[in-house]
């Protein structure tokens, strides 16, 4: 079933003209105001990336479960900055859960989002330039690091995600999962991550997350994760 | 989209014309053979718990999710028995997950299908008798007991089941969460149990889990709940 449900919005518009500039692709990240988390909007319409994941899963992940952390977060933000205030270290640290999984749930979709993409606007494509080079070095192949993903992947138990993240201190390239919605803090950084909540593909793949899994690198955008590759 | 999908079996003909005995509940649970663990069959049809849970997902939940529990867990437990022969520690204890993991998850869901009936086999039905007075005891009163419970439903983050729970020392009813498939062991032992796993309600619920919640009261099986309270 093709859909095309489009996300309406000034951003949207002046993005739909052109490919996503560097500058652009960075206005998409973690949109904050006065320390409000905002839902970012989606650099290409709900069902641009079928038949790979479908419009119906894209337009509930979303406008639902990412729209949900972003409130969920803001609360959380509220209860934190009220218990700061007033000194109230039990209730800072009853909120600290809601804050890593709220928090962690909007930075790990917004980093999602940005790296799929459509196969006209590059998804797919394989990486090149030092973050292909390094791939080759640790995993001997860019094949060789998917089979490693994939395996990765298909042993979370539970929900999570997987990720190539970047050792901060080494610049090694490692992939890590996490579970839920935990993020990726401290001494790796984030290079490309893949949702493998049951959500981001149950009414399209069912139980069948081995072939979401498979199918997903068709629209990986290699050049997002080129950026954040130091 | 109702589906009456007919799960065949010598066991399930006899059950169909009288509710299940005693006798042929407890034959139900947690079938192994020679350590091996079994996918039990349902005491119903794949569609017998509609409108409240689809038949689809009943069907993928108990022939896919849980066979897939079964087949994980006996694997798992071969492993185990090889390593624990060789007195190999390393592999005993990298084993240890898998266990934990794929043989909650056979518990979990056969506990589960025996605590679900349809109306007509007394789905939905209060409990009576100790089980009932514990409940108006602990908690004021079954309503209040489900929204303590539906409470603790909705705080999961990621993946997991939550539990009545009876405590073996004390005999006291208490509510429990427990994250991914781990099982009820130790201090509690379990009374009643929901599936928070977005593969239990996701191809009819979507995203709105709270009405998932608020709708299985409708095929809880309190006659099972009622035995396992001690």
């Amino acid at each position: 079933m093709s859909m095309t449900l489009l996300k309406t919005g000034a951003l949207r518009s002046a993005l739909r003209a052109s490919a996503p500039t560097a500058s652009k692709r960075a206005a998409l990240t973690l949109t904050t105001t006065r320390g409000k988390a905002t839902l970012p909007d989606l650099p290409y319409d709900y069902a641009a990336l079928e038949p790979t994941i479908n419009g119906k899963i894209m337009e509930l992940h979303h406008s639902k479960h990412h729209q949900t952390y972003v409130t969920s977060y803001n609360t959380a933000s509220d209860k934190m900055q009220e218990a700061l205030h007033n000194g109230d270290v039990q209730t800072q640290i009853a909120t600290l859960p809601l804050l890593n999984f709220h928090g962690g749930g909007h930075t790990n979709h917004s980093l999602f989002w940005e790296n799929l993409a459509p196969k006209n606007q590059g998804g797919g494509e394989p990486p090149s330039g030092a973050l292909a080079k390094s791939i080759d070095d640790h995993f001997g192949s860019l094949e060789k690091m998917k089979e490693k993903f994939n395996t990765a992947l298909a042993g979370i138990q539970g929900s999570g995600w997987a990720w190539l993240v970047q050792d901060s201190q080494t610049g090694a390239l490692q992939i890590k999962t996490y579970a839920n919605q935990d993020p990726v803090v401290g001494q790796f950084h984030p290079v490309l991550g893949i949702d493998a909540w049951e959500h981001a593909y149950y009414l399209q793949y069912e139980n069948r997350k081995a072939e979401y899994f498979k199918n997903i690198w068709e629209v990986i955008n290699w050049k997002a994760a080129d950026k954040r590759f130091t | 989209m109702s589906t009456t999908l007919v799960k065949n079996s010598a066991l399930r003909s006899a059950l169909r014309p009288t509710a299940p005995t005693a006798a042929k509940r407890a034959a139900l649970t947690l079938t192994a053979t020679r350590g091996k663990a079994t996918l039990p069959d349902l005491p119903y049809d794949y569609g017998a718990l509609e409108p409240a849970i689809s038949g689809k997902i009943m069907e993928l939940h108990h022939s896919k999710h849980h066979n897939t529990y079964v087949t994980s867990y006996n694997a798992a437990s071969e492993k185990m028995a090889e390593a624990v022969q060789k007195g190999d520690i390393t592999a005993q204890i990298a084993t240890q997950p898998l266990i934990n993991f794929h043989g909650g998850g056979h518990t979990n869901h056969t506990l589960f299908w025996e605590n679900l009936a349809p109306k007509s086999s007394g789905g939905g039905e209060p409990p009576s008798g100790p089980l009932g007075q514990s409940i108006d005891k602990h908690f004021g009163s079954l309503d209040a007991m489900k929204e303590n419970f539906n409470a603790a439903l909705a705080g999961i983050q990621g993946s997991g089941w939550a539990w009545l729970v009876q405590d073996n020392q004390t005999g006291a009813l208490q509510i429990k969460t427990y994250a991914n498939q781990d099982p009820v062991v130790g201090q509690f032992h379990p009374v009643l149990g929901i599936d928070a796993w977005e593969h239990a309600y996701y191809l009819q619920y979507e995203n709105r889990k709270a009405e998932y919640f608020k709708n299985i009261w409708d095929v809880i099986n309190w006659k099972a709940a009622d035995k396992r309270f001690k």
